[in-house]
């Protein structure tokens, strides 16, 4: 066996103690709450290796791709609100579709101007002309719309559908979102696409904040299901509600875990195979890929795409998880750093190390809560003690702690494991 | 003593040396000529001078100093200049800003040196104030000499400096640098046009794999059935 | 008359402090990215930091009972921004000089400057909470106001003295930094070094010097943007992420290492936002008579939630039209 395969092995076992530790320690509900939701990450984690790891596309959205998979999922499989369906309010909404459609069609017009002799700074004079009519007319049909719906039905509610459909659809729509996002910006050098997936991840954001009509924004939805029984199912089934937590997480670990499980024997194959071969050496050289015919930027789309939906997926498991949507709650540290911590020090490009990196930074970022209550918890104990008085806000200010060392730990991994702990193995068959 | 001295030098960018045991040796009235095949390490032992790649194994030395693997910026004080093969001007600043660049390392009053690159290289002068960008091909390399000139060297290495240009302008390179040799600068030239920089070399060398293969004065090298076979296109 | 002065109040009083501030910023994240080659992204953290040095040594003055005619964020800044230069220098010597010396790619520095960043901000809400804090806690804003009555408006233009300080701090810094580009051989050489950093070495030029002299300058306006913005608004935590986007957009519009290009982006994505947040409503509603539509509350091209769309759209139709930006700075 090779060094590299021990050392990975050695780091997977280190893990699993970890984890025991942790059930030790933390007791088996919240493990068994860790673990989902790791799992959840490592999915996340994935997507984003491959846009990266196998891409060398730098995605910085991450967290506006989440909170679009949230919402998706929730727009799914919550249920459906009658008061919304028995209002004016689809045939409002028909009628902005209408709109959106036929703005699209006239910017398209625009666009094939040339066609019938137009050209230049006509043509671009045209086509800013058919945007602000677009927009005009689009604005004009869906803010009535919107204030009608928020007023009659509070929010356009679910379709009641399978929580599974709900991810699968997340995962849709995020590609669909990542497409476009990828057509315009993907022609730029990688520090450019990062700036671009943050202002989009913003927009994003700010969209479904305040999409009250579609998403209730900050009120949340809750509560959403799961895709197999809840907790309380069990309770009411006469279990205790120790069993029923551990019965319930456990069966929605072998969902997520499944799917991660399905990803990762895909991934494996696809990383060893010609696809993955080609996408590397694009990666590494793309220059000279260009030369040799390789179309690169439809590859790298399709590698965003790729990525994109199971970080669309990701975000779906986790929300449907949490059993709220919260559009409030998402922060750029924990859903875009933190994701991005996963892969450096697990070791972008290589699969095991994406998934061992995701699962141990999620432990590690979960235990620091704990760990750095305990911390400043007796440092202000000393500190009154001492006469200085107890440190204020201390909830608030040891949870700051974890940012200061998430920015650590990317630090010191990129200091002394640049290619991370479970780096990509060179490929010696060039 | 010689100006400069290269003596069983090895060294490349890391993995595969390039340069396999090269010597070469300047005065500082010579004006030394490096030709050979592609790859064969010509600018590569200029660059070598410079500390612009690693030096394994021999000594350079300037004026009996030793200087391998040193940094341009202490060579540059020391009477070292050096005219890359590309990128030779500071493209977004004026000719006048670019020869100020070149005498960064003075300290004292440089408006003398000043006006000696002017008279030499009219066409900058009169193209001062314009960005070094908009200049043609021809006038770029004069811009690019001139900056090296700024610092007063003792010993000019340029790489290809006939590189591109049309015959009338390597004709008028090739003067120049006679002209700077006469006064009172070493040169020490990698050129391509080999044939023609020979012409004008007090001392050539001819280099293959990384290797010398022909020393000589460069009336010699023109002569020698052999090189001239081998290297210089029969 | 009145329309006049409300537009000028709102758009253009407030489009020229955001320019400003915007401005500055880019400028640190253009140089740096002229000379290092990297997109710092810990530089909306830089100013943040910078903000928050400012308003400690502030609330030392007003507990030393130092005050003065103007604002003592504004005393206290000269003091400011050379602490934070000092910062500056020493992040790059801890985070990212080690890796280039290592010849790490442009994205791994990014990668290291996210680390910085959030190494920043966990320090700075460890210390200061994630309170907002003001620097006007205890003295008031002076509100300068023009009686505009000998022209027929009904209100005066108003502005307040901070604003009035910023704008005037930031012409006095750009100004100096023109000079010092144009007319030093320090700065020639740092321009010399952002068009062609290997030639410049081969000049001579003493890159590490030209490099520290970037990061100084880099995080002195750093400071001065972030303690600008916290005079005009207030001083968070969040501060650092929300300008990061305006500043890279600001400094990618006006062409990466374009110093110049910089202030014309920081001002141009400024006035933007203002513009597009305004409520032109008020402006239109004396041509009621004329106008096909009827006017009711507020016309703002983009509500203000979707102020920071704004700096992005803008990005994305340069970049897309016009990658160098306008003054042809570093391409892809």
């Amino acid at each position: 066996m090779s060094p590299a395969v021990t050392r990975a092995l050695g780091l997977y076992a280190a893990l699993v103690v970890l984890i025991i530790g942790v059930g030790v320690g933390m007791g088996i509900p919240y493990t068994t709450r860790m673990l989902v939701e790791a799992a959840a990450y490592a999915l996340i984690a994935l997507g984003l290796n491959i846009q990266w790891g196998y891409g060398g596309l730098f995605n910085f959205g991450i967290m506006g791709f989440l909170m679009v998979g949230g919402a998706c999922v929730t727009f799914i499989s919550y249920p459906i609100n009658q008061k919304f369906w028995n209002s004016d309010g689809p045939m409002l909404l028909g009628r902005a579709l209408i709109a959106a459609i036929i703005g699209f069609l006239l910017i398209l017009a625009a666009r094939n101007a040339h066609r019938i002799g137009i050209k230049g700074g006509w043509k671009t004079t045209l086509i800013v002309i058919a945007w602000a009519i677009s927009y005009v007319v689009f604005r004009s049909q869906i803010d009535p719309a919107t204030a009608y719906i928020e007023a009659q039905a509070g929010f356009v509610g679910g379709l009641g559908l399978p929580v599974v459909v709900g991810w699968a659809f997340g995962g849709l729509v995020v590609a669909g979102i990542a497409w476009v996002v990828g057509r315009i910006c993907l022609g730029l050098r990688t520090d450019y696409l990062a700036i671009a997936t943050i202002g989009i991840s913003e927009i994003i954001r700010a969209l479904i904040k305040n999409m009250q009509w579609l998403t209730r924004g900050t009120l949340t939805v809750s509560p959403i299901r799961w895709p197999v029984p809840l907790p309380e199912d069990y309770q009411a089934k006469g279990m205790d509600t120790f069993s029923a937590l551990i019965y319930a997480r456990g069966g929605y670990f072998l969902v997520a875990g499944a799917i991660v499980a399905a990803v990762m024997v895909l991934l494996i194959r696809a990383y060893g195979g010609p696809w993955g071969r080609m996408m590397r050496a694009i990666r590494d050289n793309y220059i000279a890929a260009g030369s040799m015919g390789k179309n690169v930027t439809a590859r790298q789309l399709e590698v965003f795409v790729l990525g994109s939906i199971l970080i669309g997926i990701g975000g779906g498991i986790l929300v449907s998880f949490a059993q709220i949507f919260d559009p409030g709650s998402y922060q750029p540290i924990n859903h875009t750093f933190l994701i991005w911590v996963m892969i450096i020090v697990g070791g972008a490009g290589n699969n095991w190390g994406a998934l061992f990196g995701a699962v141990f930074i999620y432990v590690v970022w979960l235990l620091s809560e704990p760990l750095a209550q305990l911390l400043f918890g007796s440092i202000s104990d000393w500190s009154s003690h001492v006469g200085w008085g107890a440190i204020p806000d201390i909830e608030s200010r040891s949870l700051q702690m974890r940012v200061f060392v998430l920015g650590l730990v990317i630090s010191i991994a990129l200091r002394y494991a640049p290619r991370g702990l479970i780096p990509e193995v060179a490929q010696t068959s060039r | 003593m010689n100006l400069i001295e290269l003596e069983n030098v090895v060294g490349g960018y890391g993995g595969a040396p390039i340069l396999n045991g090269v010597n070469i040796a300047i005065e500082p009235s010579d004006i030394g000529v490096i030709v050979g095949p592609n790859g064969a390490g010509k600018s590569t032992s200029l660059k070598a001078i410079f500390g612009l790649l690693k030096v394994t194994s021999g000594t350079i030395r300037f004026n009996g100093t030793a200087i391998e693997n040193a940094l341009p910026d202490k060579l540059v004080p020391l009477g070292l200049s050096f005219v890359p093969q590309e990128k030779n001007v500071f493209t977004s600043m004026t000719c006048e800003e670019n020869l100020e660049m070149g005498a960064f390392t003075r300290r004292d009053n440089f408006a003398d040196t000043l006006a000696m690159v002017y008279d030499m290289f009219p066409p900058v002068k009169e193209k001062r104030y314009q960005k070094a960008g908009e200049l043609s091909g021809g006038q770029r390399q004069m811009v690019a000499m001139g900056r090296a000139l700024m610092s007063n060297p003792k010993l000019l290495l340029l790489d290809e400096p006939s590189a591109g240009l049309s015959p009338r302008y390597v004709i008028e390179i090739f003067e120049t640098v006679v002209r700077i040799n006469k006064a009172g600068v070493g040169i020490l030239m990698v050129e391509q046009n080999a044939r023609q920089a020979l012409a004008f070399a007090s001392k050539g060398f001819v280099l293959a794999n990384g290797q010398n293969r022909f020393t000589g004065t460069g009336a010699e090298l023109i002569a020698d059935p052999e090189v001239a076979k081998s290297f210089l296109g029969g | 008359m009145d329309q006049l002065i409300f537009f000028i109040n709102k758009v253009l009083v407030a489009g020229t402090v955001l320019g400003s501030i915007y401005a500055l910023g880019a400028i640190g994240v253009t140089l740096i990215f002229g000379i290092l080659r990297f997109a710092h992204f810990a530089h909306g953290d830089m100013m943040t930091m910078g903000g928050f040095i400012a308003f400690v040594l502030a609330a030392l003055c007003a507990a030393a009972g130092i005050s003065g005619p103007v604002p003592t964020g504004f005393i206290v800044l000269p003091v400011a921004m050379a602490l934070t230069a000092i910062i500056a220098l020493g992040l790059d010597k801890a985070f990212y000089a080690p890796l280039r010396k290592r010849g790490a790619k442009p994205v791994t520095l990014l990668i290291a400057s996210i680390g910085v960043t959030l190494m920043i901000q966990g320090l700075i809400r460890l210390f200061f909470g994630v309170s907002t804090r003001s620097f006007f806690e205890t003295e008031p804003k002076k509100i300068l106001r023009f009686d505009m009555s000998w022209l027929g408006g009904s209100r005066p233009i108003t502005f307040t003295q901070p604003e009035l300080l910023m704008v005037i701090v930031t012409i006095v810094i750009c100004y100096a930094l023109h000079l010092f580009l144009s007319r030093s051989r320090l700065g020639k050489a740092m321009r010399a070094m952002s068009d062609n950093a290997d030639l410049a070495q081969v000049s001579g030029i003493n890159t590490a010097l030209v490099v520290r002299v970037t990061w100084i300058i880099a995080g002195a306006l750093a400071c001065c943007a972030g303690t600008m913005l916290a005079l005009d608004v207030s001083l968070t935590p969040d501060l650092a992420f929300n300008i990061v986007l305006p500043i890279f957009a600001a400094a990618i519009v006006g062409g990466l290492g374009q110093a110049y290009g910089a202030i014309a982006g920081g001002f141009l994505i400024g006035f933007a936002e203002t513009l597009a947040v305004f409520d032109w409503s008020v402006l239109l509603r004396p041509f009621q008579q004329w106008l096909p539509f009827e006017i009711t509350g507020t016309i703002s091209l983009v509500p203000t939630e979707y102020k920071l769309t704004v700096a992005f759209v803008i990005l994305v139709i340069v970049l897309l039209a016009r990658p160098t930006g306008i003054f042809k700075g570093a391409a892809t």
